[in-house]
């Protein structure tokens, strides 16, 4: 909800949606009066609420307007592009969880080891390379120099199957997956210590549990609750990483086209993305919510 | 062995913060860098607009120590300058967000009730859309260019420090020495300005050093993507962005490396820095 107003701050923006369809020539042949009775023909010399009512009338109803930049309508648009930016998203997530989760743990059992200390500084060096040189390092060693993937578009030419696509998401999804990875060590591992030295876990070893059961079975599950939340903290980073990484390997996705559509100016298309990208915020949210209260049940929604 | 007493807090802080060797390293760097960007017009006379057509796509020496670009420009200069340009986006940035941040955190920390409620219900909503979306939608909105950026990214990014500030105030509220201050009939004002802003000095330098970083590193992202600062103006993110073409990716290295190394070397020194200065400000924090 709280959403929707801060669309509406934008609408208020100088520049309306005339300036965008004339072309300055065009703008410049009108009188002000001609100028006048197109923002009406328009409705957009309506008071503000009452534009705000029709455009939340039209949202509401998927008619989200037409881009100019794309030269199609915006919900059409959007359909295709959620989908290939999807793909990326969850794969990088599925990864990014997997390798975050297995490192922290890797780090917090062997606590002030080397192995401790090389896991701790790596993420330290990922949050200082920003996505697109981390993206292009990639392109110039994997793709150019060993020629192993390619460096851009979701399909080859002339392959359309399954595996070509995969080879097309290794480059994309690893730097996306190894951002998530590097918050996600960091927390794993100080969930996993501060589960290791808590006192069931003392029981449990005075029991006489082996060392290896103890971990897996009795912390690992305990030090994950916190990870849960952090997951769904990191989307809008992975979002937002997305917007650049597609960019830079030319992914027909969401955030190569919020991209377009900024540098065309074209506001309705990336309103458009925003409303989308704010509703999986609101979903994703949602979700981690209910995944913490599935496995820990001492939370309780309300 | 024990310290003095007098000023012992800052001297404390001030002692931890020495302790943490990276944060010297980072201070040392970003000296450096900041130097750079002071005295870009001496280190680098003929300037990054110079288009010396002669000389394209030169490599390093010859007169241009770090070679030219696809146009003829120097490259050492662009870098030079760039430096200028992600000092200003990243302190401009960070003073507006923080004046912002400030002014919000304090009124509904301090005011509270339905001050309060409006004001942190609009944070969320600003802190729902990830940041750099909201940035393209104000660029979509308002077009790229240098003030835009600052503007932009300091709209994008107040709510952290307003939610510190908030956090904070509401924490000291309830302190003796501010009930104590309001018996006494001191005016809310005064009491904000006196007795809450010193306090919340150290948490809001360790907000605007990270946020320094961001600002940087958001700045070379959107100039990278073409959305923001503009040529003829210099800046790091768009010299990388060249790397895009295959050619110069390939056989041109000199154009893009450098100013890829100052936004990585910038950037984790400033987040370095940060670190120190949490260390610093809450000895309990850890990592």
């Amino acid at each position: 909800m709280t959403l929707t107003v801060v669309f509406l701050g934008l609408d208020f923006a100088p520049g309306d949606e005339l300036d965008v369809l004339l072309t300055p020539e065009a703008a410049a042949s009108l009188t002000p009066e001609e100028m006048a009775e197109k923002r009406a023909e328009l409705g957009l010399d309506r008071a503000f609420p009452i534009k705000y009512g029709i455009w939340l009338k039209k949202v509401v109803t998927g008619d989200l307007g037409y881009s100019t930049s794309e030269d199609n309508d915006i919900a059409e648009v959007l359909k295709v592009t959620v989908g290939n930016t999807a793909i990326l998203i969850f794969s990088a997530l599925f990864f990014g969880i997997i390798i975050g989760i297995f490192f922290g743990i890797l780090a917090a059992i062997k606590e002030n080891t080397w192995i401790d200390y090389v896991i701790g500084s790596i993420p330290i060096f990922i949050a200082g390379i920003p996505g697109f040189i981390l993206s292009l390092g990639l392109i110039y060693t994997v793709s150019v120099k060993m020629n192993l993937l390619p460096s851009g578009y979701m399909h080859s030419l002339t392959d359309e199957s399954f595996l070509d696509l995969v080879k097309h998401m290794i480059l994309p999804v690893s730097v996306l997956s190894l951002v998530l990875a590097a918050q996600l060590v960091r927390y794993t591992r100080a969930s996993m210590l501060d589960v290791l030295s808590s006192e069931f876990i003392i029981a449990a070893k005075a029991k006489g549990i082996s060392n290896r059961r103890v971990t897996y079975n009795h912390a690992f599950k305990n030090a994950l609750l916190p990870v849960i939340s952090v997951v769904g903290l990191h989307l809008p980073e992975i979002i937002a990483g997305a917007v650049i990484t597609e960019t830079v390997f030319t992914w027909p996705g969401m955030g190569s086209l919020a991209v377009r559509a900024a540098g065309g100016r074209d506001v309705p298309m990336v309103m458009g993305i925003v409303i989308v990208v704010a509703i999986t915020v609101i979903i994703s949210n949602l979700i981690t919510d209910i995944a913490y209260t599935l496995a820990d049940p001492r939370v309780r929604l309300g | 062995m024990k310290k003095p007493a007098k000023n012992s807090n800052l001297s404390e802080a001030l002692h931890r913060f020495r302790s943490y060797r990276l944060a010297i390293v980072g201070v040392v760097v970003i000296s450096l860098v900041t130097l750079m960007a002071i005295f870009a017009d001496i280190i680098a006379p003929q300037g990054p607009e110079f288009i010396d057509l002669e000389s394209v796509r030169q490599p390093p020496g010859n007169g241009h120590f770090l070679g030219t670009d696809d146009v003829g420009r120097d490259v050492w200069a662009r870098v030079a300058f760039g430096a200028r340009t992600s000092m200003i986006v990243g302190v401009g940035a960070v003073t507006v967000a923080l004046s912002i941040g400030i002014t919000v955190g304090l009124i509904s920390g301090f005011l509270g009730k339905w001050a309060d409620t409006i004001l942190m219900r609009i944070t969320d909503g600003f802190m729902s859309v990830p940041s750099l979306i909201l940035i393209i939608i104000f660029i979509a909105i308002v077009g790229p260019s240098l003030t835009n950026v600052i503007l932009v990214i300091a709209l994008a990014t107040w709510p952290t420090s307003a939610r510190v500030v908030r956090g904070q105030v509401l924490a000291l509220r309830e302190q003796e020495f501010i009930t104590a201050a309001k018996v006494i009939g001191v005016r809310t004002p005064t009491i904000l300005k006196n007795h809450i802003f010193p306090n919340l000095l150290g948490p809001l330098s360790v907000v605007a050093t990270f946020g320094i970083a961001g600002a940087i590193l958001t700045e070379a992202g959107l100039s990278f993507l073409g959305l923001g600062v503009r040529p003829p103006i210099s800046s790091w993110g768009q010299m990388v962005n060249l790397a895009q073409q295959s050619q110069i990716l390939l056989a041109e290295p000199w154009i893009y490396v450098p100013s890829g190394t100052m936004i990585v070397v910038t950037v984790l020194a400033v987040n370095f820095i940060g670190d120190g200065l949490r260390k610093a400000v809450d000895p309990k924090s850890v990592r």
